[in-house]
């Protein structure tokens, strides 16, 4: 039975089951998966169901002790492993399943990517609500991470463009849930990072847009505290802001950053620059590990320095949507510009009133580590939404690569104590190295989750490497398991 | 048998009528019929699980801007075979591609005949009574394309899925003979020979070496379709490979486990 929650009967919302797709047992494949980061690999057995009824035929039939859905796997960490243990990938369950063009209104199947979604809506004149960093996740992994994008500040994370999903529930059973309906599964389902069950389809509400392009303006601060006052204007004027930050630059020039505010750039704007409809797309690759010295401080101080010249103060720039809100694309396997050993990608936010001390205290702390960012990326995030494990807070949000260097886990370790002391929290998408403690302190809304979890899968049949690590399901239950 | 000088047998292209393709509900089928659709040709699709013709439809019609009419279909339900054909208000059909397969358990089929007549029927005999209707059809019409998914297992018999093999290779010489009926009336005839592909059938499974992808299979069978090819294997290298399995010599190869 789903959790309580929702004013409706049990019942109402359950949608009946399929006929069996399988003759057999559903057949795995046992692989070394890693996030994003390329840090940690763990072996999982991976099940790659192509018809939605195939999904409950694996959950409830297959001999595991745990399951984990899982996308296009470019969260970094851990989050989309379930080592020793059975990962379900959404890949084939990829199909776009009605569009209302009047509403506005996209069902699809969750495995779909988000720019698959942008090449079948943008034509018709729409756009995602909020999309992250890259095409490649889907919609099953935005809804898992609640992900928020450049317009957090003003529109919130993806969850509040649900209009409702179906999930599969630990115990097999389909339900549709939503912002009215199961509200508390769909609030611990939305930032869940896949622990609730499997999302198997969505309706999200899109976006109007009359051409790709998008209008920019670049704003350069010579300091952390010019960034901080740039985008505090900001704020009411541009739906899409984001700043690139060096942080390399130390003393008075801590924090000096390029500012980028954007919006949807009308049909006028485009023809008057003689455009075209059509957008490029780069077609670079890294085809294979670059040596672990590839971006060291050298190297990344100069490109650092160059960036930050090349740009100059300038307003309405055309850019091609997808070069602005996924510039690293372009480059197919970015990751393994960081060699062999992977790298983490750190991202935290830190709540208004001290966010500006936080942010300075965690360029100040990578910086005495000796470590390089060759990405960082600060943006002002809006108010918190309703999902129980959600990320966003209103204040500031400070995303770092980091390569895996020795003295990493100190550094991690001392960040996660600044975090900690500003009252912020870190990005379970790009976690890979949090403790259990740190955790339920940044999350508050643990509880509430827990309850649905307890409630909704009593013997902790969906699980993760990261929940394990951070106490999310009860560890030491599927731990006894095990053994 | 390679046939890659003939000429373009089938008129294709964009305003012509429909394709029907029948089991789209199979990964190399959506993605054969991706790529029609992808070249602007509407669609008629059938498939057994009505929730997953209905996907795969609104997918097809939603990315690539095309007509597509879903008709749940069995094609073990020799009735029903009646009027798919007509592909109602979307015009005359441009071409049919037949996309039925079951694999079926072998050893089960072994010790029930059920089984074993159901992945002949399957295999054998629904495609035989489509392709008759769909045959005299583009026959009358004077042109048009016929296309149909075998397999590499159809080349040789061997004992871990001969009753899979015997149909798909029984299909083989039927289409060989279709092709040859066929021929004077314009109509073009493929028979596509797909080795391993990342679907289902092969996934999870031991043994499986040079894996093709469902997108790039599907495009080859939209390729040789849409050029009127007679035998086609995908990837190409696979009619080298069946060369030499055809090569050994029964004496040896019924020793082998294979």
């Amino acid at each position: 039975m789903p959790a309580s929650g929702g004013a409706r009967s049990p019942g109402s919302n359950i949608i009946e089951g399929f006929d069996p797709i399988l003759k057999s047992h559903p057949r795995f494949r046992s692989e070394p998966l890693t996030g994003w980061g390329r840090f940690p690999v763990e072996t999982c057995r991976v099940y790659r169901p192509e018809a939605r009824g195939e999904l409950s035929e694996i959950v409830t039939g297959a001999a595991e002790d745990s399951f984990l859905p899982r996308g296009l796997g470019r969260s970094y960490g851990d989050a989309a492993l379930n080592g020793d243990a059975a990962v379900i990938s959404l890949l084939r369950l990829d199909r776009l399943l009605s569009l209302d063009e009047d509403e506005g209104v996209l069902e699809c199947e969750a495995g779909v990517g988000l720019g698959d979604i942008l090449d079948a809506v943008v034509p018709r004149g729409f756009f995602l609500p909020v999309v992250p960093g890259t095409r490649f996740v889907t919609v099953g992994g935005a809804i898992a991470s609640d992900i928020h994008g450049k317009n957090h500040h003003r529109d919130g994370t993806f969850s509040r463009f649900v209009v409702d999903l179906t999930l599969l529930t630990p115990g097999g059973e389909l339900v549709r849930c939503s912002p009215e309906v199961y509200r508390d599964l769909f609030w611990a389902t939305v930032g869940g990072m896949g622990l609730t069950g499997i999302i198997v389809t969505a309706r999200i509400r899109l976006h109007h847009i009359t051409t790709r392009y998008i209008s920019v303006d670049y704003r350069k601060a010579p300091d952390l505290d010019a960034a901080l006052a740039l985008f505090d204007e900001a704020d009411d004027q541009y739906p899409y802001s984001v700043a690139w930050i060096d942080c390399l630059s130390r003393g008075r020039a801590l924090g000096r950053s390029v500012l980028m505010f954007g919006e949807h750039a009308t049909r006028e704007r485009v023809k008057d620059a003689h455009l075209d409809v059509a957008s490029s797309r780069a077609r670079l690759s890294v085809p294979f590990d670059a040596p672990g010295i590839a971006l060291n401080r050298i190297s990344v101080r100069a490109f650092n320095t160059f960036y930050y010249a090349l740009h100059r103060t300038r307003d309405d720039a055309l850019v091609s949507a997808d070069r602005f809100f996924f510039p690293l694309d372009g480059v197919r396997d970015w990751n393994r510009l960081y060699g062999r050993r992977g790298f983490v990608q750190y991202q935290a936010v830190l709540p208004l009133d001290r966010g500006g001390e936080g942010v300075r205290r965690l360029l100040e702390g990578l910086s005495a580590s000796g470590l390089s960012s060759f990405l960082a990326v600060l943006k002002k995030m809006g108010p918190e939404g309703d999902g129980h494990l959600s990320f966003p807070m209103e204040g500031y949000t400070l995303a770092l690569d980091i390569p895996r260097r020795r003295g990493l886990g100190k550094l991690l370790g001392a960040l996660d104590r600044i975090v900690l002391d500003h009252g912020g929290r870190i990005y379970l998408a790009k976690d890979a190295s949090l403790v259990a403690g740190a955790f339920r302190q940044m999350y508050p809304g643990l509880d509430r989750f827990q309850s649905v979890k307890n409630a909704i899968d009593p013997d902790g049949l969906f699980s993760s490497s990261q929940a394990r690590r951070l106490g999310i399901t009860d560890a030491s239950r599927k731990e006894g398991d095990r053994s | 048998m390679s046939d890659a000088g003939e000429g373009v047998g089938a008129e294709l292209g964009e305003g012509a009528g429909p394709v029907l393709i029948v089991g789209v509900t199979s990964a190399i089928a959506q993605a054969t019929a991706a790529a029609f659709a992808a070249h602007g040709h509407d669609l008629l699709v059938t498939g057994r699980n009505p929730e997953e013709l209905e996907a795969v439809a609104a997918d097809l019609a939603l990315r690539h801007r095309v007509e597509v009419e879903a008709r749940v279909f069995d094609a073990l339900d020799f009735e029903a075979h009646d009027g798919l054909m007509d592909a109602a208000g979307m015009g005359p059909l441009s071409g049919v591609v037949l996309a039925l397969g079951y694999m079926g358990d072998q050893e089960e089929a072994q010790g029930d005949f059920r089984e074993a007549r159901r992945i002949v029927d399957t295999n054998y005999t629904a495609c035989v009574a489509l392709l008759e209707k769909a045959a005299s059809i583009l026959e009358d019409r004077g042109r048009g394309f016929i296309c149909v998914v075998g397999s590499v297992a159809g080349d040789r018999g061997r004992q871990s899925n001969y009753l899979y093999g015997s149909a798909k290779s029984g299909l083989a010489a039927y289409l060989q003979g279709l092709r040859n009926r066929l021929h004077p009336a314009g109509v073009t005839v493929t028979t596509v020979k797909p080795g391993f592909v990342d679907t289902r059938m092969t996934y999870g499974k031991e043994g499986m070496f040079l894996v093709a992808s469902p997108e790039s299979v599907g495009r080859g069978i939209y390729r040789a379709a849409r050029r009127g090819r007679s035998v086609v294997y995908l990837p190409g290298f696979w009619r080298l490979i069946m060369w030499v399995i055809r090569s050994i010599p029964e004496p040896v190869f019924k020793r082998l486990k294979l």
